[in-house]
């Protein structure tokens, strides 16, 4: 299953440091192994009715590191069985922006991007050209990240990528480099 | 491999390190590269592993890599808390026999791979934060997710991104009551905790030396609470001497060039240090003992990855020696891995703990995870020398977390509330 281009989503803004405890607690998380279910504990740390207010198609939007902490996979996953299609953060802490790629959940790096929203504004994310328009109209480019990485977002992540291809993204690759 | 490469003056250890161990070996690669370089061990543990192995059936791989180089940990609830966790350790020793890779029950990842498999110049892939650790001894080890760890099961290497490095000059040693917990604490009290983030932290100068191996890995460990990818102490005397006492033989040795180029330097004297706290919510709010000193607890815990070494143990056993736990506060101890179990044991400062009126449990993460022996209940405190205070980490929501040093936790739970452990020394 492709990502298409263009999301388009109500935003959830979240503040700078949350850390995948926040995103999901452990108790939660080291008790199932299905994501539908890890999906009810998304953001309990802030709200643990969150679960019953988002809506498919709704877009994160937080301040630096986000997802810092604990390696917990469970994290991003939670949050895209949530139906939550795209996270955009100031900063990623680096484990939850490797897991966002590796389970196909979009994650766009974009400096400044938390003072340009306001909770449940229209907001539009191009995957095309990983960028963020935002409800004044104003496009906000985010930080490059390799076309192998964005490859395998579009596919739906590692286990999609490698049904399709019988090996994985980087087994092939020439050395790449992002520019930071 | 390129032994100029490993000659080559101007580069970091994490350079030197990516570069010689990618796949050809061939160049030079500089911070921001992307390249593919192999996994020595995989370690998944058991609130990351049920992941890897749910990804890694859907991914429709016949074959692990090498089951030789994979290892399977179940250290977070062990023994399992209830049938939920059992179901999940069930489903990870099934994995095991079908696919001959290695099992450690009880006993902390980190730990055990410290004390019988990871070597310098190693490639440590772990779904698990704190597999930093391992660059204690001069390895290549970081975190990684459940995906990504099915991956490396299945084709036994990864990309990775060259960071940027951070030096930090150490210069001293430690004052009484002062340890490398309260170090690194400090650290990250002043870059904050995205002050590492995708960076690989280089602790150098004459101040090293002064550091036990059980330190370093202390501090490796710990250095993810800046989110840094390595966090590295080069080979030296202090590593040889380990290495000798385990029987084991590195791979190589990696030492960073006089010229190589760092993002930002810090210097920090050892002897400046006080016992540090950081306060509930965030780990990088990190204050003097004195300034916390006084508040309440309900819980003091010493223990985890960070920090349930035996040199952890046997200073909360001089502190706790002749003295009972508050009556009212629980003091829960916790060992990191069944060797230190054993050792204190045979040593006893089990007997210590005892007679102090604390629990002394088999090892496991515990109460660090807030899932089993030790959970907090509502708006309850605890000081704590596991590595994260984060909102609802250790149980109820509305409880508390203080990090501390074992010392300050087990002076702590002398008095009920927060104490300066210097009065025990």
């Amino acid at each position: 299953m492709t990502t298409p281009n263009i999301l388009k989503g109500r935003t959830w803004v979240w503040p700078d440091d949350v850390n995948t405890d926040i995103i999901i607690p452990f108790r939660f998380k080291a008790r199932t192994n299905d994501p539908v279910e890890m999906a009810k504990y998304a953001m309990y740390g802030f709200d643990p009715e969150f679960y019953k207010k988002v809506k498919p198609g709704d877009i994160f939007v937080a301040g630096k590191n986000f997802g810092g902490g604990s390696s917990r996979e469970q994290a991003p996953v939670a949050i895209k069985y949530s139906n939550v299609s795209a996270v955009v953060a100031e900063s990623f802490a680096r484990i939850f922006y490797r897991n966002c790629f590796a389970i196909g959940l979009p994650a766009l790096e974009i400096p400044g991007i938390s003072k340009q929203v306001k909770q449940f504004d229209e907001i539009e994310v191009n995957l095309q050209d990983w960028s963020v328009k935002t409800r004044d109209g104003k496009v906000h480019p985010a930080l490059k990240v390799p076309e192998f990485l964005r490859g395998l977002m579009r596919e739906g992540g590692l286990v999609e990528y490698y049904k399709h291809h019988k090996t994985f993204p980087w087994e092939k690759l020439e050395t790449a480099s992002i520019t930071s | 491999m390129r032994q100029d490469i490993l000659n080559d003056d101007s580069l970091t250890f994490a350079e030197k390190i990516i570069s010689v161990r990618a796949e050809g070996g061939e160049r030079v690669h500089r911070p921001g590269d992307i390249t593919v370089i192999p996994a020595d061990l995989a370690m998944a543990q058991d609130s990351t592993g049920p992941l890897a192995i749910k990804v890694f059936g859907e991914m429709g791989v016949p074959k692990v890599w090498d089951p030789s180089r994979i290892h399977l940990v179940i250290d977070h609830t062990f023994p399992a808390s209830d049938e939920k966790v059992a179901n999940l350790h069930h489903l990870m020793r099934e994995f095991v026999k079908r696919h001959g890779v290695r099992l450690v029950e009880g006993s902390i990842s980190h730990q055990h791979l410290l004390e019988n498999h990871v070597v310098p110049g190693m490639v440590l892939f772990g779904a698990d934060s704190h597999t930093c650790q391992g660059g204690a001894v001069g390895a290549f080890a970081t975190g990684i997710g459940s995906s990504e760890m099915a991956a490396v099961w299945a084709s036994g290497n990864l990309w990775v991104r060259v960071p940027e490095s951070l030096k930090v000059n150490l210069t001293g040693q430690f004052k009484k009551g002062v340890y490398a917990r309260d170090l690194i604490s400090h650290f990250i009290g002043e870059v904050g905790e995205d002050g590492g983030n995708y960076r690989s932290i280089e602790w150098k100068g004459p101040g090293v030396k002064n550091l036990s191996m059980s330190s370093r890995a202390c501090v490796s460990n710990n250095s993810m609470e800046c989110g840094c990818k390595l966090s590295i102490f080069e080979v030296d005397p202090v590593t040889q001497d380990y290495f000798r006492s385990v029987n084991r033989k590195p791979m190589f040795e990696i030492h960073a060039g006089s010229k190589a180029r760092y993002k930002d330097e810090q210097n920090i004297e050892l002897d400046k240090l006080e016992p540090e706290v950081a306060e509930p919510g965030n780990v990088d709010k990190v204050k003097a003992v004195g300034e916390v000193e006084g508040t309440p607890v309900d819980e003091a815990f010493i223990g985890s990855s960070t920090n349930g070494r035996y040199e952890d143990l046997a200073v909360a056993a001089k502190i706790l020696k002749g003295h009972k736990v508050k009556s009212g506060t629980r003091c829960i101890v916790t060992p990191a891995s069944k060797h230190i179990f054993e050792q204190a044991i045979n040593d006893g400062l089990a007997q210590i703990f005892l007679q102090s009126g604390a629990v002394f449990t088999n090892a496991t993460c515990g109460a660090c995870v807030g899932t089993h022996m030790g959970v907090l209940g509502d708006n309850e405190v605890c000081i704590s020398s596991s590595p994260r205070n984060y909102v609802g980490r250790m149980g109820s929501m509305t409880s508390k977390i203080y990090l501390s040093s074992p010392a300050t936790a087990a002076a702590s739970a002398i008095e009920g509330k927060i104490a300066d452990p210097r009065r025990y020394l």
